[in-house]
């Protein structure tokens, strides 16, 4: 791992100096800088409480920072922008269709005149078929992949994801990464994706932000080079062990540095 | 690999499953047969101690009579009946459109939900009888002036559960709206209605039985004479004149509508929500 190299892809949205302080007294993020380059994968990783989905809030334009300011490279229209959180967050009431149609159908457009991009984005996410079930007859790991669909409907600029497959199970997870990165080079949109597993980090993301809590700010930022397509050979080799040991490392030592 | 459920193989049931097989089938008649039984007995049980006793009809008529009553004044009774369904229903139609235009005012607004929320509860909680009187001498048409008391009972559950199933739309699902750009009349529309639905249909299930109260008790209140003579009136009527037989099938037919709205209400929940809704899916176990 070495510091991560700057320049060759142009820059989709920078972070500048972001802070976030809630009632007055607990600083969430401190301090936070970051360049999201249009397709990067790019990892958040800290404890729980370190600040990593206040950053994601904050770059949804879900919450405005205390201090610091957060810019858009590009024209920011409507769709331009997708969001997963931890929980697949559908709607119970509206078939798996429906609830991809959500950011399209709150556009203005028609059910039928995306009814063919709506498909198209289920078979990506492997749920051909499934248009008419509703969220409570399919599996976590499904649920999840609905949620995604949704999100990549708009075939957005940037994606934000919050622990997405954290209340999956390991064989699950590994499959959705999998796919995930699959999606990534077929889409070439660019991720920033929250998690507190270094595994997850390293397999999947090109630059990780190492974080730490109390109060909440950015220690380190780390590049992860090995190459892509990364597969389920990449997740056992020893090359994988190797930059997961280095990651780990510098979890702790950036939690050294914080304790 | 062969598994021991494929194709063909014997179907496997052990004392567990055979045990919860009995309990599903107990449950599934049981359900109906019993509560029939219950009130079988019960009718018989009245039957007895009023014949064998020899208790006059004036003062407790046995079931025979009560039905004899029942389809010899039913000219009467149903005129009665379909008066007091019509203010019921007439009054919980009201209190649905009063409470869900209430709720949504109150999720639009926290200025008017906190100005009007405190008088919505006391006009709950002040009981209705004391209300009533007052109500019958302002308002001269006693046909409204029912509707009017009917309506005060019934919308409050309409009003707070459907407040209550407004706000309980799923926080990250708003993040998700505003995020997309969401109007408020989509949000309304899309999100938060949807999340109120089950919320609602059980405060409506409650105003329905709160309808047939209050027009009831308003009736009562409201006194005899004049038009609107509904099943109350009838009781009150029958009383005077120790028309005990009328009174009980009076209150008969009155039971039996609350039971009818309370299952035409359950059904249409049902209707509404059992493909998406935890409470209207049957379970397997
Ligand atoms: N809306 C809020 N109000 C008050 N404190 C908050 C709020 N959101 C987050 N915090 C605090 O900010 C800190 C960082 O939270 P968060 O960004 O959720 O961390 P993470 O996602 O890394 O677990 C925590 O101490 C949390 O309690
Ligand atoms: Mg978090």
């Amino acid at each position: 791992m070495t510091p991560p190299t700057t320049g060759q892809r142009p820059e989709l949205m920078s972070v500048n100096r972001v802070g976030k302080v809630f009632g007055g007294a607990t600083v969430a993020l401190q301090d936070m800088s970051l360049t999201v380059r249009q397709g990067d994968f790019i990892s958040l990783l800290g404890p729980s409480g370190c600040g990593k989905s206040t950053a994601l809030r904050l770059m949804s334009g879900l919450s405005l920072p205390t201090s610091g300011a957060i810019r858009w490279a590009v024209p920011q229209e409507p769709g331009a922008l997708g969001v997963v959180f931890q929980e697949p967050t559908l709607m119970p009431w509206a078939t798996v269709e429906q609830n991809v149609w959500l950011p399209m159908r709150l556009r203005g457009a028609s059910l039928s005149s995306v009814r063919g991009e709506i498909s198209e984005t289920l078979r990506l996410v492997g749920l051909d078929g499934f248009q008419r079930a509703y969220p409570r007859e399919l599996s976590g790991g499904m649920k999840m992949r609905v949620s995604i669909a949704r999100a990549l409907v708009t075939r957005p600029k940037l994606i934000l994801m919050d622990e997405p497959f954290a209340a999956l199970d390991e064989i699950t997870r590994f499959k959705l990464n999998n796919d995930l990165l699959t999606l990534q080079a077929e889409l070439g949109c660019t991720v920033v994706f929250v998690t507190h597993s270094v595994f997850e980090s390293v397999f999947l993301s090109d630059r990780i932000v190492v974080m730490a809590a109390r109060p909440g700010r950015v220690l380190r930022e780390l590049a992860v080079d090995a190459p892509y397509p990364r597969d389920e050979s990449f997740r056992t080799s020893a090359e994988y062990a190797a930059l997961c040991r280095e990651a780990s490392a510098a979890l702790h030592d950036a939690m050294g540095e914080a304790a | 690999m062969t598994s021991l459920t494929e194709g063909s193989a014997p179907e496997l049931v052990d004392v567990e499953e055979r045990s919860r097989r009995r309990r599903l089938a107990f449950e599934k008649w049981g359900k109906w047969v019993l509560p029939v039984l219950v009130i079988g007995l019960g009718i018989l049980a009245w039957h007895l101690v009023v014949t064998l006793n020899g208790i006059p009809h004036y003062i407790l008529p046995g079931p025979v009579l009560v039905f004899e009553t029942l389809v010899k004044d039913w000219a009467l009774l149903l005129d009665a009946l379909l008066i007091t369904l019509q203010i019921t229903l007439m009054a919980l139609a009201i209190a649905v459109i009063g409470g869900v235009g209430l709720a949504v005012l109150f999720t639009q607004s926290r200025l008017v939900e906190m100005s009007f929320y405190p008088y919505a509860v006391i006009l709950q909680v002040t009981p209705i009888v004391s209300i009533a009187p007052l109500i019958f001498i302002y308002v001269d048409n006693k046909m409204a002036g029912l509707l009017i008391c009917a309506w005060i009972v019934a919308f409050f559950p309409v009003l707070s559960n459907t407040t209550l199933g407004l706000n309980s739309a799923d926080h990250n699902l708003r993040d998700l709206f505003r995020i997309y750009g969401a109007t408020r009349w989509q949000r309304l529309r899309y999100l938060q209605l949807p999340s109120a639905l089950p919320y609602f249909l059980g405060g409506l299930r409650i105003a329905g039985g709160l309808a047939l109260i209050g027009s009831v008790v308003a009736e009562y209140v409201a006194g005899t004479g004049g038009v609107g003579s509904g099943l109350a009136f009838t009781i009150l009527e029958a009383s005077y004149r120790l028309n005990i037989p009328r009174m009980f099938a009076a209150l008969l037919l009155i039971a039996a509508t609350g039971v009818v709205i309370y299952a035409g209400l359950s059904f249409l929940s049902y209707m509404l929500l059992h493909k998406w809704h935890e409470s209207a899916i049957r379970r397997e176990v």
